[in-house]
């Protein structure tokens, strides 16, 4: 396949950045995206020019470490991770604009790399069950409803790419929150810092920058794993189950 | 030691042995251990720092026990986040002796299994203690929040996995890696948030500092500014995983390597089994030069897919629906009719090899070779109907689809096995300690556990153990000798570490050549995987030995890395890795050369049976290879530490 790519380059934190525009030949259907631009990298240090750095670990659609916009939609036209879209997806011919995630906690270090560790700040709020080792009855004495232990798990699926936080124009991060409350909160070992949690954790969201929720939705369609719209609204039934506003 | 050099590649030096596992009952060991190591007041603990690198189950695991415990703890991964390590990609479970299925199960049985998976190459002591404390695994995973699969009853759900009568596997869907991990990650932020653990994410280990012959801190540099930075200890702890990735295609992630392992063996740690690599039947083929990895899908699918190829090199280019039953070789039945599509992973993977060897590989050709098989489901979905094959298997053929764009309810799935566990690792005592006082090694980056080859279900297991139950008990035996000395900014050891990471940063990045890093790794994993892959022979190894040796002085006159250091700059990052890949693996090559028996994961041509399949040899090999480093230039040195069998029989594995 022969593509033109529209790829933001940024030196750095502090460079304004521009769209740069790259021909490629010879790409192979079968590979992956981010294979694809490993193609254009290795022309580009053929050509003794820097290659574009982007994000990538596992490749296996699981880790999280991945993410771009692809032609204005965070990982691509399929609902998958950017490592697990493969250019099938595409025509030849096409023309591809890829850019960073863009939101304002998530600062661009260079070209698609972005910095997502307010992603981490959220869960240190309160995104856990206090469990020191050693401490843990007996896994059993505590049987948990299949149902609950099905729908924590569904929740508890989310890899923390930051999709949800590109996809949404006001750049909030309630569908990752939702998800992590509503995996904690589902189970009856996450129920004694249940109402700690949903408020330190969106105290924690909004005082990092992130917008609030409009229940626009375009976070669950971009999710790569699929997380529910309904997990935002698990958040704010804890949210006001616990008093937050009224204190 | 002798200073002859054996086949011109080695010396052989002292034995080494393990000198802290009590003596006695094998049950007892590990409470006497855990009496009998020194305790830290906790009014002591925040007076001492450990250093962590890495954050998968072990490194978190560790990080967080460490942090609850009240020691100052700096964790370190090169990814964005904690979460991303390469642990969070394992599918299928983790083992523990709970007997909650009450099918017989017990810290026994599963010990006695793992040393017999092992092929009866690992340390009882170690083994035994990983099997008493799995059970402790899963309750404090619970606790935790981990969401584990459950029956209706609200109890916790069990599977069985290859090689194993009972039912003992804990598993969270086909994300089990993930779930743990998170689990642990989670564990790991609530002491970050509380000041115990300083974590320094996109960092990078490139040196171990050693004062006075103790492990006392790490150079690393930060990925985004470049800057070369020091960081002082009381002790280190390497989580840093496998080296997969020296085959440059494998399960790993593209960022997993060997660097902080292998420049803590050019400190003085010791390389324990360097050759032993278990590669797994089940993943998806490559298609072309283009593939950055390979992706791995459940075992499970050889319980109701049959492994075929056709019987005539002229069919492969066939349609599979086109080519006529009896013109079908279903070699895995035709030679184990005992076992059949079931047999054990390294007989799967081998004779996957064999066929595409003789030209009877399908798929796409790659370097002029098939290189998959058909793994057909054809025959299961007209015994049960495709809704029940889809029930079972739904979620591996649509991860199949996806990848290869067929349709595997209509068309055979294409197999080929792939590197996705490395045995071998930093050589350690029964407190984890390696060679150099003060350094340990936790999880898949040390030897411990496995033997020549590694149960479905234990790398999580032995992961979790390390990190949660181990490493925080018999580090304390260490660190109750300490707060040690500080250690000036200019001491020489401190200086001559950060010198050589800096100059090594500058040659790669002045060298300016010609060719690309991945385009060396490629060729690096090209000879791994054909003479230190799967079947090894002795005239291969040598050969890969020289072409190793030269395509690594190629590498140092050639590569070409651009951009600067001040700057995330991920050709760097890689120049280094794969700097490091090009030295360890000559060292597989060497271990692998100088084990002139099959044992696991490890299978030379020249010691089979008459039938074609492995032979150990106890009276000769029933050893660990503590490989030390032999300096720049010089030649490695052999330690074998005895492995000495008081409570289970060795015996010979057999399949037909």
């Amino acid at each position: 396949m022969k593509l033109a790519l529209k790829i933001w380059r940024q030196d750095g934190p502090k460079d304004p950045g521009r769209m740069t525009r790259y021909d490629i030949d010879g790409v192979s259907e079968d590979s992956s995206f981010l294979e694809m631009l490993d193609l254009l990298n290795e022309q580009l240090i053929a050509k003794g020019e820097e290659p574009v750095a982007f994000d990538s670990d596992c490749r296996e659609g699981i880790c999280g470490m991945c993410g771009v916009v692809i032609n204005g939609e965070a990982h691509g036209p399929e609902r998958t991770t950017t490592c697990q879209l493969h250019m099938r997806s595409f025509k030849d011919g096409d023309e591809i604009v890829i850019e960073p995630w863009r939101a304002d906690p998530f600062p661009v270090i260079k070209d698609l790399v972005v910095d997502r560790s307010a992603f981490d700040r959220i869960i240190q709020a309160g995104g856990f069950i206090s469990a020191n080792t050693g401490s843990a009855p007996d896994a059993h004495a505590t049987p948990v409803p299949k149902d609950d232990a099905d729908r924590a798990f569904m929740a508890a699926e989310c890899i923390g790419c930051g999709a949800c936080v590109a996809a949404c124009p006001n750049g909030s991060g309630s569908l990752f929150m939702g998800a992590k409350i509503t995996h904690l909160g589902e189970l009856p070992q996450g129920q004694p810092e249940r109402d700690a949690r949903v408020i330190a954790m969106t105290e924690e969201h909004d005082h990092l920058g992130f917008g609030g929720c409009t229940n626009l939705g375009e976070c669950t369609r971009a999710c790569p794993k699929g997380i529910p719209l309904n997990v935002i609204s698990q958040m704010n039934a804890d949210l006001r189950h616990a008093g937050y506003g009224r204190r | 030691m002798t200073d002859m050099l054996i086949e011109g590649l080695y010396r052989e030096g002292e034995p080494i042995a393990d000198t802290k596992a009590p003596s006695g009952d094998i049950a007892q060991k590990w409470t006497k251990r855990k009496f009998d190591a020194a305790l830290v007041n906790p009014a002591n603990r925040r007076k001492l720092d450990v250093i962590i690198v890495g954050t998968g189950l072990a490194g978190a695991a560790a990080g967080a026990t460490l942090g609850e415990a009240g020691y100052n703890v700096k964790s370190f991964c090169y990814q964005d986040s904690p979460r991303r390590a390469h642990s969070i990609a394992a599918q299928g479970g983790i083992n523990a002796a709970k007997n909650y299925k009450g099918d017989g199960d017990s810290i026994y049985r599963l010990f006695y299994d793992t040393v017999k998976g092992g092929d009866y190459r690992s340390r009882e002591t170690n083994v035994y203690r990983l099997a008493e404390v799995s059970a402790d695994i899963i309750d404090q995973c619970v606790a935790q929040g981990v969401p584990f699969a459950r029956e209706y009853g609200g109890l916790l759900d069990n599977r069985s996995f290859g090689g194993v009568q009972v039912s003992r596997t804990f598993y969270a869907r086909g994300q089990t890696g993930q779930q743990l991990l998170i689990g642990a990650y989670q564990a790991l932020e609530r002491q970050i948030a509380a000041g115990t653990v300083q974590m320094f994410a996109r960092h990078e280990m490139l040196e171990l500092i050693v004062v006075d012959g103790k492990a006392r801190g790490i150079i690393a540099r930060d990925l985004v500014t470049g800057e070369i930075e020091t960081h002082m200890a009381d002790a280190v702890v390497l989580a840093s995983g496998g080296y997969g990735n020296v085959f440059f295609l494998s399960t790993n992630a593209m960022g997993s390597n060997v660097t902080a392992d292998w420049r803590a063996h050019r400190k003085g740690a010791y390389f324990g089994n360097p050759c032993y690599t278990q590669i797994h039947p089940t993943c998806i083929p490559q298609t072309g030069d283009h593939q950055s990895k390979l992706t791995l899908m459940s075992e499970s699918l050889r319980n109701d897919g049959r492994i075929w190829v056709p019987k005539r090199a002229e069919d492969c280019d066939k349609d599979p629906r086109q080519i006529a039953e009896e013109d079908r070789d279903y070699y895995l039945e035709r030679i184990y009719p005992g076992f059949g599509n079931l047999v054990p992973r390294d007989i799967a993977s081998r004779q996957a090899k064999n066929m595409c060897d003789e030209g009877r590989g399908v798929g796409p050709a790659v370097d002029g070779v098939r290189r998959g098989v058909y793994l057909d489901f054809a025959d299961a979905i007209a015994r049960l109907g495709e809704d029940a094959v889809r029930a079972k298997y739904g979620n591996l053929f649509d991860m199949y689809e996806r990848i290869t764009g067929e349709n595997p309810y209509q068309v055979p799935m294409r197999i080929y096995p792939a590197v996705h566990y490395t045995m071998g690792g930093l050589w350690v005592d029964y407190d984890l300690q390696s060679t150099i006082p003060g350094l340990f090694v936790a999880g898949e980056a040390n030897f411990s556990d496995h033997g020549a080859n590694r149960l479905g279900a234990s790398a999580l297991m032995q992961g979790l153990a390390d990190g949660y139950f181990v490493l925080p008990n018999t580090i304390r035996d260490y660190l109750a000798k300490g707060p040690f000395p500080e250690v000036a900014a200019d001491d020489p050891a401190v200086v001559e570490a950060e010198q050589q990471v800096k100059g090594r940063v500058e040659q790669l990045l002045s060298i300016n050549g010609t060719r690309s890093v991945d385009s060396y790794h490629k060729e690096l994993g090209k000879i791994m995987w054909e003479k230190c892959g799967m079947e090894r022979t002795d005239a291969g190894l040598r050969e890969a030995i020289e072409e190793i040796r030269a395509l690594r002085a190629d590498f140092w006159r050639n590569v070409r890395v651009l951009g600067v250091n001040e700057t995330l700059n991920q050709s760097l990052e890689k120049a280094g890795r794969v700097a490091d890949f090009l030295e360890l693996g000559e060292l597989m090559c060497i271990d692998a050369l100088h084990r002139r028996e099959s044992c696991g994961g490890h299978f030379r041509a020249e010691s089979q049976t008459e039938d074609g399949e492995a032979l150990r040899h106890d009276d000769e090999f029933a050893y660990v290879a503590a490989w030390e480093w032999g300096g720049e230039g010089g030649a490695p040195i052999l330690h074998k530490e005895d492995l000495v069998y008081e409570f289970i029989e060795l015996k010979q594995r057999s399949y037909k």
